[in-house]
């Protein structure tokens, strides 16, 4: 176990270091996040009634995915790519841990890191510029931490995933390009997912892809009756995703061939 | 040697280079290509679901918004194709590679513009045409020469608007050559900005988007022209009619922006 947390605290702590890069993502994310709030609060105008969320529940829900934007499972993790290209990826199995739980660890490590920098400046500033809410109540509050981390352990889970694919087929850009707008639409990165059309939902609420954003958001927002069975909803998934790259794992590294070099 | 007859045709070899190489891994490009259409094609769908909740943003139905939405993605295929060179010109500049293309006897600019031009881009381009068609055919638009001309001149000003947010952004890797998120989103969030009307925007978003960044120029003042519609803000008629000149105009000084940062350029040596 310790050699997984160290994997994961050596991860953390070099990712934190991009303290540049995190300054200059807030500020254009701020920006972008006031245009979205634009668009919205225009659509919202046009008949305020068809929506199921008052405005300021839109406006705190928009900015709550400028803040998680980068909890979303789009890529691998890019070092395990290129490890894959060069052939590297063999010193990764004489290490003498297990695989998935090692690169379960980074993926952790990558989801947090750069969220939390991201987030931890964007939120007070958009409570006190943007019209941003904080959670109603305590119980609101403890209910969006407990599902921020099962959101943290589902995206890791599905990260893996899409790294683990890269021992199956080292190009799979396309796929990766598809599957990260099938993310995007529904997560509620694109849309708040109460506003898609009403006939989605079933198909919205089944899918794993909500866990990632919109449950800890919905729980922010107040909205915390059936929470044991969101998050069950998000660890489901998780159990499910890592069961299959777990299995995936040790199919892969048998019929695995090494690029010499 | 440097005539413009000279350019262009090494322009042409460099793309046609570049092309062959794509069409090298045939199945792959295009399969890249439909990803790009699904892709982009599932942001076109949710606009369509605000629509059918909301009916309307700001006074423009589904079919308008996808005539702003056509120009936008159209041009900007373009933009993406061509530019993918200034895109990724980080790398150029941390590897140290720029100093060769410094070495050869040709416009830098021009250099790292057909350096690499990504085929997979038809995909948001054809994606885009057909919403753009859609839009059209589902209003009462009059084609004539008149405005299918305007049509091809506001989307080569779109392309120049697009380029010139590339070229601005790659200068930037002149001064620190650090890969910043700020790149993809400034160009990325300009792309979802120039899908809805100018209107909804604050005062001060308007004038940016106006006399900073001119992506109004890019989609909503020429869309008022093809829509037949009068700026709700109290534009005189003849600035929409204005609007594409603006565009090669950014381009312009984007490019003199860039010479200065090649003027500034150190190589890191590596």
């Amino acid at each position: 176990m310790s050699a997984y947390v160290a994997v994961f605290s050596a991860r953390f702590r070099g990712l934190l270091q991009y303290r540049a890069a995190a300054l200059a993502g807030l500020v254009t994310q701020v920006f972008w996040g006031m245009v979205r709030v634009a668009i919205f609060t225009a659509f919202l105008r046009a008949s305020a009634a068809a929506s199921p969320m008052p405005l300021h529940e839109v406006v705190t829900y928009l900015w709550l995915t400028q803040a998680f934007l980068l909890l979303l499972p789009w890529k691998p993790d890019p070092e395990i790519e290129q490890l894959v290209r060069s052939g590297q990826v063999a010193v990764e199995l004489v290490r003498p841990i297990d695989l998935y739980w090692h690169w379960y660890a980074r993926a952790v490590a990558q989801k947090t890191a750069p969220a939390l920098l991201r987030c931890l400046p964007m939120i007070p500033l958009a409570v006190l510029l943007f019209g941003m809410r904080m959670p109603t109540d305590v119980g609101a509050a403890l209910a969006f931490l407990l599902s921020i981390v099962a959101a943290v352990a589902l995206s890791a889970a599905i990260v893996t995933l899409i790294s683990i694919s890269l021992l199956f087929t080292t190009s799979a850009k396309g796929v990766q390009l598809l599957a990260g707008a099938v993310v995007n639409l529904f997560s509620g990165a694109l849309v708040p997912l109460a506003l898609l059309p009403d006939t989605w939902s079933a198909l919205v609420h089944a899918l794993p892809f909500r866990g990632v954003m919109d449950t800890p958001f919905r729980l922010w927002l107040g909205d915390t009756q059936g929470w044991p069975v969101l998050v069950a909803h998000q660890l489901g998934w998780t159990l499910a995703f890592a069961f299959l790259g777990w299995v995936l794992v040790r199919r892969a590294v048998r019929r695995m061939e090494v690029h010499g070099g | 040697m440097s005539g413009l007859g000279y350019r262009i045709a090494i322009a042409r070899e460099f793309v046609a280079a570049s092309i062959r190489a794509q069409m090298q891994y045939r199945a792959s490009t295009v399969l890249m290509s439909i990803g790009h259409l699904l892709t982009t094609g599932l942001e076109f769908v949710a606009i369509w679901a605000l629509f059918d909740r909301f009916g309307h943003i700001e006074g423009w139905t589904i079919a308008e918004v996808a005539v702003l939405y056509g120009l936008a993605n159209v041009s900007f295929a373009f933009a993406e194709a061509f530019g993918r060179g200034f895109s990724t010109f980080g790398a150029l500049v941390k590897s140290g590679d720029f100093d060769r293309v410094l070495l050869r006897p040709l416009g830098t600019a021009l250099q790292v513009g057909v350096s690499e031009v990504q085929l997979l881009r038809v995909g948001r381009g054809l994606q885009g045409a057909v919403v753009f068609g859609w839009g059209m055919m589902a209003l009462p638009v009059a084609w004539d020469a008149t405005r299918f001309g305007f049509c091809v001149l506001a989307l080569v000003a779109a392309f120049c608007i697009f380029l010139g947010i590339f070229v601005l952004q790659a200068t930037l890797a002149f001064w620190t050559v650090e890969s910043l998120e700020i790149f993809a989103t400034i160009t990325y969030g300009g792309v979802e900005t120039t899908q809805f009307p100018l209107p909804i925007y604050d005062r001060w978003l308007r004038w940016l988007f106006i006399a900073v960044v001119p992506l109004a120029c890019a989609t909503y003042f020429p869309a008022l022209v093809l829509l037949d519609r009068a700026d709700p803000l109290g534009a005189p008629a003849w600035v929409p009619w204005c609007a594409p000149a603006v565009g090669p105009a950014f381009l312009v000084v984007a490019l003199r922006v860039w010479n200065l940062g090649v003027l500034h350029y150190r190589s890191t040596g590596s």
